[in-house]
Order: structure tokens, then sequence, then C-alpha cells
């Protein structure tokens, strides 16, 4: 209660910037800057775009025209990937500082960060990290979000992570650990499908299972992604979530049936590497629109989460 | 390997955090202990994910600061030389474009960088293109803004440096390089012999990249420093005689490279 009052008071003390354009039933994509004179001279303006907040986070020059001309068109969600909120040491608070100011400057529809932890004493690794997943890491994480959403005054949404290790000392599964969180800080969520997809191959269980235990009430932000195979020391598939090619059949499969069970949920196509021309781009958010569009019709608004 | 201070836990035993960063830069490192596949597999190419995804991206990470430089090495040798230097200098921010401030100084240094003496200045005129590209977005002074300033108060005019303002000096002609190699059209024979002084600046959105003209640096940088044109203008002329004034000038404001002049009264 005290975060929800908090963020209707920075709302009604704020002055907009930007048209507040709704991110509810969208696709979206990653939004690259080769790609910026084809998507401006779309006129449908019917997606929204997803930007890595540190690319943003210079004193201005053209990231910043970028991001302004994009929000003032769509919706735009922030995706933090750098907080280190998974991480044992405390928070950078010149980074958590950044963060907000961006999020001031950009008033995105949607916050997210990882499930993972990046910087360890004064290196910055530049990569998601893994966690253990026990009754101290869950309260330091739970803190680290508390303190998130208390710097941002609002809400902050997780993303499950894509893992390829684990750690034998985890006393509690993911979904477990995750649900845990929301419940705690009052965070939403952002279901990676592909993650989900990457992390069951590796670890050897049931991507519908996790589905099935995940809080997925919680989740206002869906991510698709292409992975890339490889082989762990044994010979078996060990999938890498590469960021670098269309979507895998599998995963479409999984978010047909989380939209089918949970509505129009905001979803995001990632690319990130080898990227695309942006009609092909275009094409797999012009997919994940037409499966939300079908299940959005004769789903009834607010039956999974009234939130959204 | 840098050091990686090893935070530590309540217990006083090192964190997964730590225990897990200490291999993730060295591959002569055995794989932690902490970690492990499902059904108890073996660890150690699924730890190589990760040690491959921290390394890789911030190679490319540097690729994509340095293009010029990577075009004249070829990627093999790029990418080798930015392998060492990944592994000996991990980012201390999570702010990518701050990474790799002394990346041309061990450029200088690398024993197999020896036979290209000027990669090191075209490192360094791509790193001040990256600080122009994001620099504060502040409307430069106009070029005719000096001939508002009565003459008589021109000597004593302070300029204030724009914040995309960068200058690089090079004993080789490395902005003639830098051009050459930075754009995606073949690269052309550079037949230039002489040094030469880049000066970057970003009047709006696009970074622009110039030579200054001879003594033009001596020039620009005393007025970086707060000195006063006619002070400035003196030490360039007393130190290369051909040091054109009006021209200087004029090139540095048409570039964009100041946001006010203020009058300063002599002492």
């Amino acid at each position: 209660m005290k975060r929800l009052a908090m963020r209707s008071a920075a709302q009604a003390s704020a002055v907009f910037r930007f048209p507040a354009h709704s991110i509810a039933g969208r696709a979206g994509t990653s939004l690259k800057h080769e790609h910026l004179q084809a998507i401006l001279a779309d006129e449908k303006r019917d997606r929204f775009f997803e930007v890595h907040a540190e690319n943003y986070m210079g004193a201005g020059g053209p990231p910043h025209a970028a991001l302004n001309r994009i929000r003032h068109d769509y919706p735009v969600s922030l995706h933090g990937v750098c907080m280190s909120i998974g991480g044992p040491q405390p928070l950078d608070k010149t980074h958590l500082g950044r963060f907000k100011a961006l999020v001031d400057r950009s008033e995105p529809a949607l916050v997210s960060e990882h499930l993972a932890w990046s910087t360890h004493g004064t290196t910055y690794f530049n990569d998601l990290l893994p966690l253990p997943y026990t009754a101290e890491t869950l309260a330091r994480v739970a803190d680290h979000i508390d303190q998130v959403q208390e710097a941002l005054g609002r809400q902050l949404l997780l993303e499950n992570p894509s893992t390829y290790l684990i750690f034998p000392e985890s006393t509690m599964g993911e979904t477990l650990f995750i649900a845990e969180l929301v419940r705690r800080t009052g965070c939403g969520l952002l279901l990676d499908i592909n993650n989900v997809f990457v992390s069951a191959t590796n670890h050897g269980f049931a991507a519908l299972i996790y589905l099935a235990v995940f809080p997925l009430e919680h989740v206002s932000e869906i991510h698709l992604a292409g992975h890339t195979e490889q082989a762990d020391d044994e010979g078996e598939l060990l999938l890498i979530d590469s960021h670098d090619r269309p979507v895998a059949d599998a995963a479409w499969k999984l978010f047909d049936t989380v939209i089918s069970q949970y509505g129009p949920i905001p979803t995001l196509v990632e690319w990130d590497s080898d990227l695309p021309d942006w009609p092909l781009l275009n094409a797999e958010a012009d997919a994940a629109q037409a499966i939300i569009d079908r299940h959005a019709q004769g789903f009834m608004p607010g039956k999974a989460h009234a939130a959204r | 390997m840098p050091p990686v201070e090893g935070h530590e836990g309540d217990s006083g035993e090192p964190s997964y955090a730590a225990v897990f960063a200490r291999a993730l830069l060295d591959p002569d490192l055995a794989t932690p202990a902490a970690v492990a596949g499902p059904k108890s597999k073996a660890g150690g190419k699924r730890y190589n994910v990760y040690r491959n995804n921290v390394t890789v991206s911030l190679i490319n990470a540097l690729a994509a600061v340095f293009p010029a430089t990577q075009r004249i090495t070829g990627g093999d040798f790029f990418r080798a030389m930015a392998r060492f230097y990944v592994r000996a200098t991990p980012p201390t921010s999570p702010l990518l474009f701050e990474y790799g401030r002394d990346f041309p100084d061990f450029i200088e240094q690398y024993e197999y960088a020896q036979s290209v003496p000027w990669l090191a200045d075209v490192a360094r005129i791509e790193l001040a293109w990256l600080d122009a590209y994001h620099a504060a977005d502040i409307q430069p002074l106009m070029p005719q803004a000096l001939a508002s300033i009565p003459p008589d108060q021109l000597a004593d005019t302070v300029l204030k440096p724009h914040p995309a303002a960068r200058m690089i000096r090079s004993r080789f002609p490395a902005v003639t390089i830098f051009t050459a190699n930075r754009s995606d059209s073949p690269a052309s024979h550079v037949e230039v012999v002489e040094p030469e002084d880049a000066l970057l600046t970003r009047p709006a959105l696009e970074v622009e990249v110039r030579r200054l003209p001879p003594g033009g640096a001596i020039f620009l940088t005393r007025l970086i420093a707060g000195e006063s044109l006619g002070a400035a203008a003196s030490e360039a002329l007393s130190n290369t005689s051909s040091f054109d004034l009006a021209a200087s000038i004029s090139g540095m404001l048409e570039a964009g490279a100041f946001t006010t002049a203020l009058y300063r009264e002599s002492q």
C-alpha cells in the first residue's frame, strides 16, 4: 500500500512530456538505431519499443534524440540490464540515481530488470550471472527490489533468467523464489518465455510445468527471443540465450498457451545481435500480435490481472 | 587477472558471486566447485558459456567503439588484442561507453601493434568521437558571434568550450587515416605523412571531425584552459610562425567548438 500511494502521488505532481500511449495488448520489439528510419516511416504506430536503459545514460546526443522521438509516438518499455539486483553486494546508488533520472525523463509504460547479477567488487562483467536460491539470497534480493521500487516510486517488473548451471546449495526452485519475491515486494514480473525454454532444456525439466507453477497472474510483460544450440560436457543439448535469430517454434507454442489463459499481455520480440532488416523483425512482432489478438477476442478484460 | 574484490557474506566465507566471478576472466582457473550441471552433470562447458559471454560481449563492445582501429588491423588481430585488454582491464562501470578509456594506451604498448605506430592515435580519435556523441545537447556559439564584440575587447575575450569538443594531437596523419577507415566505403591509400591534430565537435546530432590548421592545437589548448583570445593567439604565434588567427577562429566557430564568449577585462 505504501508503494501504491507513493506512485499515485508522483503521478499527481508530474508534468508529463509525452503522450500516455497505452501498452495494453501490444506487441513490440527491441529498439535498434539501425531500424530508426524504417520505424519512423511506418504510419501504423501500433507497436511498443523496449530500450536497454544503460544505452541512454549519456549526457545527450543521438541516443536521447532517438528515444524522445520514439517515445513521442509509441509506448516504451525501459529494460535495465546491469542493476545487479541478484548480487550479494549493495546496489550501486549512482547507477540507481541515473536509472531514476531516465525513468523520469522518458516516462516509460513499463520498467524492468533481471533476476541476476553482473557486478562484483568493482568489476562489471556485462553478462547476466546466476545466483543460488536460498533464504539468504531471497531476503537480499527482496531488499534490493524494495530499494529500486522506492527510488523509482513505481513498480518494477523482474525477469526470470536463462541459466546454464545450478548451485547445489539452492534450497528452493526458481518459481518459488520468484513467487516469494512478488509476495514480499509487490514487484511485477516480466516472463521471458525463451528463457523458460532455454533453462528447461538445459536443466532437464518441462517448460509447461515451470509455467504451471509460475505466478503468471503477476506477469505484465512477456519476452520472446531466439536461441542457439550447443552441447554440454555430456554431449547433450545446451541452449544459449543468444537473441540473434527468429523465435523458435517451441517458444511460440508456450506463448500461445500463456496468452490463451492470461489474455493480451504486452509482448516483446528481443533481437540484439546479427540484426535483421526491420521488415523481418517487424514480422516477428506481427506474429506475436496475431496470437495476442486471436485470444483477445472473447477474452474477458480483467479476468487475469486487474492491473493490466 | 585484475584484483576482483572478494565480497564476503555474514559467515566470512566468500560469497557465491566472489566464487563465481574468480575464474570468469581467467581460462586457466578451474570451474568453481559451487556450481554444477543438473543431475550430477559436469559444469565445465556450462561455466564456459558465461566465460564466453563475458569476454566476447566485451570484445564486441570495444569493436563497436573502435571500428576504424579494427578495420586497420583486421578483425582477427583486433579481437586477439582486445581479448588481452579485456582480461587485464575489465570494465568498472556498467555504462559501456565509459569502457576502454586506456585502450589506446594499451595499443601503444601492445607488442604486435608496434609496426602500426599511428594505431593508438586513431583509437584516441574514436574515443573522442564517442565522447562527442554522448555529450550534452547545447547550442554552440554561432560563427558570427564574435563580430558583435567590440574590436578592442576581442583580445580579452574568453571562449567556453562546448561539452562535445575534443582535441587529439598526433605525430602521424591520424585524422586522414581515421577518416579513410571509419566508413564502409573502400579505404583509400593514405599518402599524407605530416602530423595531424584532430578537432571533434557535435554542433547538432552529427559528430564532426576536422584537421586543425598549423598552430591551431596550441591555440585551442590555451583557450580550453581558460586563457583569453589574445594570450592564446600570441602563444600559438610564438610557437608556429605560420599560425593564421582569423582562419583558426572561424574554423573552430564553424565546427561549434564553443558555447559562449565572455569579455574579461585584463588585469
